[in-house]
């Protein structure tokens, strides 16, 4: 893989220009920048060894670990068997987590399933919308993980890694490409909440830079308060005072910069402007007011309820300009007990804005320069927990995918026919980044860092697979 | 956005990757740890290297005899050596490395590989793995000088000149406190003619209480001290007191073999005392998790794997991790090594998986008195109840009875009655106990049994008052001394230690690995212990013994960085084969030797490190030196870099007059945006601000959530510390700027640093701002600057004299009382000249 071999050099000529173009900078410039003023991030990566197959990534995580025998792996004869003990053989000497060392019985599904799209494939009836747009999305019922608590569940699907410090993958990717915002940042993340079942904590670390520096890491947008942390002027401060001081730091900084020749002052004073464009653009951003309503109706939310479908929303927003890297977190989907009306309720929170989210995206042109993962930390037991719910489960679970270069309307993979675990293209999770990866035009195995001594790569060493099937 | 690559070791890989540099001349010698190890461990050891499980044709290189034995290479015959015909192989099934690993050898790395072997492809131990040679050094010079100069002058370079006073002062109080100097300081310090000026300034620093914090900062990312327990419901833990007794034993220069043994093994030690357990809270720092359903072998392996790394980051300089599945690919550390060293922890006593005890209270003596008092008067109190207990027992049987056959008629507890109008802490207990009575006697919980005793004590029986109140009475007495008591986790002997097996692959699930004891790295020189177990404190006397080759040079690698910006060894947390070969090993090692030979003695090494000339030079550059040392590792400068993000936060605190000097103590809450904890859960939590003391406190007090650090702090680079952190990445983003000008941290301190310009800056705006300049950065204002901020300070004036309510509110930030009889418009006016004072980049940056 070619590295930028002007990454440095473009650093410098970056700074050179900014030091004498800054030198210029007055208020009126930082109020209204002209139009291609700001440049876009670079990567580190220069020309990709891969056609870029996609330009930006959109990855749903649904934290708690969704069900996929109420989502999407029908197993009619799980059903057969309700309330009977689950085989032995299935079973013996697995990780299981809180129905460890208890009696194991057979859960039957517990919404119907119902046939969609061309291919008349089976999801759980609860999920009309996205079943709408199953011929756009191609449905993996094979994937696995090797962590079965939430939180090493979610660093390994975030980082490739149990171990805590590692990067998250919008940062691997924002690392390697870069981003095209100019006034945003090129990781963002948005989270949102259901109502039932448990709001299972999420640790900053997720959307951590881990070893890369930290302007690789996520910014979390957040629904109420400051969109971005410290992003509103203090009281009492109006926009062109906030302007007449960043100008006043800026050259002041310049004066130093001319004594001491160190390109970090350059750096600093291109940040002061970033921050303060940032002050404008994210607001601009978080406002929907400009959205048709036949926009609000397809995602069916209103402006500022912090719903899902809202989310969905705004990352059509952050996809159109040019955010490299947006992840969804919808939480909740931990169903230990009240399984049944639990994902009855998450359905609704979630089956529309996907779906508005892919057609969106696709009226405008822009689904196919986008990669939409949909996937949680980990699938749950086909046995019973507590004769109401499910309990966390490593050997299979369900993910789709929608958007460029990804074959519509397939399944890829199947578990064995309880839902135990996956037995046929068994797929992991190295393999999921791999193939993102490749999407993106990035050979994921010679896309490595060294850290501590090791070519640390997001997929993982001990070697992942692209899974070219399911890629058109 | 702009690219703002600060951090060293990431320049570097981008550089030597892209092949940027002009590749150095193939030296005369070839040295094996030089110039052909990195090149081997890199590219090749992952196939023919340490790991046995992976080994390919079963040849490994980094044994020489090994790779004789299999005719990897003919020592002085290149041209018959089958490792030179394969590197320039054009038979992609031939060539070494194969295409598919993605590993490229560069035309100057294959020079030195053809030479090497033409020169006999001799073999050295790895370098850190030899005992450290003392240089000799001429007496009298300072011998960091003595040996930076020696490396200069082979290269052909010069070092820069001394920078002046005031830089050289700021600089000193900025490595050995964190705090700016004032004004007044500097101005001693200029004109203090005598020869020893400095030295005496060196002293005045050590002896600073200050000092301890400054020092502190590096060892709790090094180890990793934080205050919650890191995974999932990221709960509370106490553990504060660890924390100052690093500050103290900074302070009093506590011997660093000494720090060591009392982290290790302070509850082990012939002399152990509530001192040194305190210490040995380092054992306790691991991450640990409440979660329902997570299982004990897993978290019991992750513990220890934690415990090994950490031992490995803080003291050896070895990335132990790989080992927890496989043997090391570079390093001859084995899975045997690691789960043995792992074993060392297995005495420990804790709950794996849950709520972390309260640990043992760090008490004055007045207090474990008063504590001793009211255990004793609780023990006579529930002397005298349990006699009577069984009489009062039988009372409630009876009353239970009556209660469950009157519910049959519809009559329930008094408090619940329908026309009852009870308080409504009556009428919850009355509910919690109604619900207990529901149920059948076996099935109650035991908070359902103690709801409904509780009640029946309180609210229904007039028996045995007297010892029922006494008894609730000293209960109340000793809980509410006991809570707010400072406590900690430390290490203590359970008497049954956890058996430790190797994973297979890290599998926590497979039972047929082998059990392991207690055992040192095999590849280190060993003690000779024999007819017993090892124990925590022979791994704590076996790190700072003379024999081990690597604590002192980790030690001082960092200390190094602390001073000049990157270390010696420029991989901090890597002094193995995947590391970097010090480009100045010998002062490395002078370093190492001489703590060793000084007692450990860290407040001599800092001496020896900040009184070098090398120390006092300018960190300003020249073209010429930056082309030939683009990255200062030759040390003929000085270098500049940002605060670390505490101290971004001390100084401004300083500077406003806000900063509360108080050193120790639990852990504060400055100003925190609401709402950054909505992601936490079991339980919801909301950060509460401290209010007065507690929101000026110096940065590394900032009560440190692992999942969740302060906004402000990561921001600025601070590690959240679930992983031990050698080395922080240096980063220039958005955020920065964005905390420095809106965080209601640094708009209050503005705010302050104005009033007090008003107050003491004399009157005219200029000598204001001479002042100013003097507070924040102690030099006057260039004339360029004044105008600058004349001009906001009019333009300010003329938006708040028209706008009043806009200075009202600004004003308002913060909790700090404003001056009364202060102009209000022109305190919020010379609110902004403050505030791009705080911004700067000089403001925020050790030159």
């Amino acid at each position: 893989m070619q590295l930028n071999s002007s990454f440095l050099h473009n650093r410098r000529t970056f700074l050179g220009k900014t030091a004498q173009g800054l030198g210029a900078v007055a208020l009126g410039s930082l109020l209204k920048p002209a139009p291609g003023q700001a440049a876009a991030q670079q990567g580190m990566l220069g020309s990709l060894p891969l056609p870029q197959k996609v330009k930006r990534v959109i990855w749903l995580s649904m934290a708690g670990g969704p069900s996929h025998l109420e989502t999407f792996d029908p197993k009619p004869k799980l059903a057969e068997m309700h309330g009977e003990p689950m085989p032995e053989s299935m079973t013996k000497g697995q990780q299981l987590a809180q129905l460890q060392g208890q009696k194991l019985l057979c859960f039957a599904p517990q919404h119907p399933f119902a046939k969609f799209g061309k291919s008349q494939t089976e999801i759980c009836a609860l999920f009309p919308h996205i079943g709408s747009v199953l011929d756009d999305i191609c449905l993996v019922r094979s994937m696995t993980t090797d962590a079965i608590n939430h939180d090493p569940a979610h660093m390994f699907m975030n980082t490739g890694s149990q171990i805590a410090g590692r990067p998250s993958m919008g940062s691997w990717v924002t690392y390697g490409l870069g981003s095209e915002a100019v006034d945003l940042p090129g990781f963002v993340v948005l989270t949102s909440l259901g109502k039932g079942g448990q709001n299972q904590p999420i640790a900053a670390r997720q959307w951590s830079s881990g070893f890369l520096p930290s302007r690789y890491q996520g910014v979390q947008l957040r629904g109420k308060g400051d969109p971005v942390l410290y992003l509103t002027n203090p009281n009492g401060v109006s926009r062109e005072q906030q302007g007449g001081d960043v100008a006043a730091i800026s050259s002041l900084n310049r004066q130093h910069a001319a004594l001491v020749d160190d390109p970090e002052i350059a750096t600093r004073i291109a940040q002061y402007e970033m921050a303060f464009q940032m002050q404008a653009s994210v607001p601009e951003l978080m406002d929907l007011k400009g959205e048709s309503a036949q926009t609000l109706e397809l995602y069916g939310c209103e402006p500022g309820d912090g719903s899902f479908a809202s989310n969905c929303l705004l990352a059509r927003r952050l996809a159109e300009r040019g955010v490299r890297f947006i992840q969804l977190y919808h939480k909740d989907w931990d169903h230990h007990g009240g399984l049944k009306d639990g994902i009855a309720f998450k359905a609704q929170e979630i089956d529309r804005g996907c779906m508005a989210l892919i057609t969106d995206l696709k009226q405008r042109g822009m689904l196919e320069s986008t990669l939409i993962v949909w996937a949680g930390e980990f699938g749950r037991t086909p046995m019973s927990q507590g004769g109401s719910g499910r309990d966390h489960h490593n050997k299979a679970m369900s993910v789709w995918l929608a958007g460029g270069g990804v074959q519509g309307g397939l399944v890829h993979g199947a578990t064995d026919e309880l839902g135990y675990a996956a037995v046929d293209k068994l797929t992991t999770v190295h393999d999921l980044h791999a193939t993102m990866l490749h999407q993106l035009g990035i050979q994921h195995d010679a896309f490595t860092i060294k850290f501590q001594g090791l070519d640390a790569k997001l997929s993982g060493v001990e070697g992942a697979n692209v899974i070219k099937e399911i890629l058109a | 956005m702009t690219l703002s690559f600060t951090q060293p070791t990431l320049l570097l890989f981008l550089l030597s990757a892209a092949g940027f540099s002009a590749p150095p001349a193939v030296p005369e010698t070839i040295e094996f740890n030089r110039d052909i190890r990195p090149i081997l461990s890199d590219n090749c050891f992952q196939c023919h290297g340490p790991d046995k499980s992976h080994r390919k044709a079963e040849l490994r290189l980094d044994v020489r005899e090994a790779a004789l034995e299999k005719e990897a290479f003919v020592p002085g015959k290149p041209d018959q050596s089958e490792l030179v015909k394969r590197l320039h192989s054009k038979d992609i099934d031939e060539v070494m490395p194969p295409p598919d690993s993605n590993k490229k050898l560069t035309a100057h790395q294959k020079a030195l590989l053809e030479k090497w072997v033409k020169q006999g492809g001799q073999y050295q131990l790895h370098w850190s793995y030899e005992k450290p040679v003392k240089a000799s050094v001429p007496a009298g010079a300072n011998p960091v000088d003595t040996l930076v100069a020696k490396r200069l002058k082979s290269l052909g370079l010069q070092g820069s000149p001394e920078a002046d006073r005031r830089t050289l002062i700021r600089r000193l109080y900025s490595d050995l406190l964190g705090l700016p100097p004032s004004p007044a300081e500097v101005a001693a310090f200029v004109s203090d003619k005598q020869p020893d000026a400095y030295q005496k300034l060196v002293s005045k620093l050590l002896e600073s209480p200050h000092y301890g914090e400054r020092m502190a900062l590096g060892w709790l990312d090094v180890v990793r001290f934080a205050d919650t327990i890191g995974y999932h419901s990221d709960t509370p833990r106490n553990v504060w007191p660890y924390r100052d007794w690093v500050i103290k034993a900074f302070n009093d220069n506590k011997r660093f073999d000494r720090f060591t043994l009392e982290q290790v093994a302070g509850d082990l030690l012939p002399d152990a005392s509530r001192e040194t357990r305190v210490g040995s809270a380092f054992n306790r720092l691991v991450l640990s998790t409440e979660e329902g359903g997570a299982q004990a072998k897993d978290y019991e392996a992750r513990m220890l794997t934690d415990r090994v790394r950490a031992i490995g980051a803080a003291w050896l300089g070895q990335t132990t991790g790989c080992a927890q599945c496989h043997d090391h690919k570079f390093d001859p550390i084995t899975t045997k090594d690691f789960y043995s060293l792992g074993a060392f922890f297995a005495d420990i006593k804790e709950s794996v998986i849950g709520r972390r005890e309260d640990g043992m209270l760090v008490v004055s003596e007045t207090e474990q008195a008063e504590m001793t008092r009211l255990d004793g008067i609780l023990a006579a109190a529930k002397k005298k109840f349990d006699a009577i207990a069984p009489q009062l027992e039988a009372a409630q049987k009876q009353w239970e009875a009556e209660q469950l056959a009157a519910a049959a008629t519809g009559v329930a507890l008094p408090e619940l009655a329908k026309d009852a109008k009870p308080a409504e802490a009556d009428k919850k207990a009355a509910q919690l106990a109604a619900a207990a009575l529901k149920k059948e006697a076996k099935t109650r919980s035991a908070k359902e049994k103690l709801d409904l005793q509780t009640y029946f004590r309180t609210r229904v029986t007039s028996l045995f008052k007297e010892e029922t109140t006494a008894l609730a009475a000293a209960e109340k007495a000793r809980k509410s001394y006991y809570e707010p008591l400072a406590k900690c986790l430390v290490s203590e002997t359970a008497p049954q230690a956890r058996t430790v097996r190797i994973l297979a692959r890290g599998n926590f699930l497979d039972d047929s690995g082998e059990v392991v004891q207690a055992a040192l790295p095999h590849y280190l020189p060993q003690p000779k212990i024999e007819g017993r177990a090892l124990t925590r404190l022979d791994l704590a006397q076996w790190l700072v013994s003379r024999e081990n080759p690597l604590p002192a040079r980790t030690v001082m690698n960092r200390l190094w960085k602390q001073f000049f910006g990157t270390g010696l060894s420029k991989v901090l947390d890597d002094l193995g084969a995947q590391g970097e070969p010090p480009p100045n090993a010998a002062l490395l090692d002078w370093l190492a030797c001489e703590f060793m030979d000084s007692g450990w003695d860290v407040k001599h090494m800092v001496r020896t490190l900040v009184e070098s000339a090398t120390y006092k030079q300018i960190s300003v550059s020249n073209a010429a030196l930056t082309a030939a040392d683009p990255y200062n590792r030759e040390h003929a400068r000085q270098s500049a870099f940002r605060y670390d993000a505490e101290l971004v936060r001390d100084n401004a605190l300083a500077i406003s007059g806000l900063l509360a000097p108080k050193i120790g103590g639990p852990s504060a809450k400055p100003y925190q945006p609401e709402r950054y904890w909505e992601n936490l859960n079991f339980p919801t939590r909301e950060w509460a601000n401290d209010s007065g003391e507690g929101l000026y406190r110096r940065g590394l007090y900032t009560w440190w959530q692992r999942s969740f650090l302060h906004p402000a702090l990561l921001a600025f680079d601070a590690p959240s510390r679930e992983e031990c952190c050698a080395e922080r990445t240096r980063s220039n983003i958005p955020q920065q700027a964005l905390v420095l000008l809106n965080d209601p941290t640094y708009v209050e301190a503005a705010r302050a640093f104005a009033a007090r310009i008003l107050k003491e800056g004399s009157s005219s705006p200029e000598e204001r701002l001479n002042w100013a300049f003097q507070e924040a950065l102690q030099r006057q204002p260039r004339a360029e600057e004044v105008k600058t901020l004349l001009a906001v300070l009019e333009k300010n004036r003329a938006v708040y004299a028209a706008d009043a309510p806009a200075a009202e509110a600004v004003l308002k930030s913060g909790q700090a009382p404003v001056p009364a009889q202060t102009d209000r418009v022109e305190l919020a006016a010379w609110m902004h000249v403050a505030r791009v004072l705080l911004n700067l980049h000089e403001s925020i940056t050790r030159a």
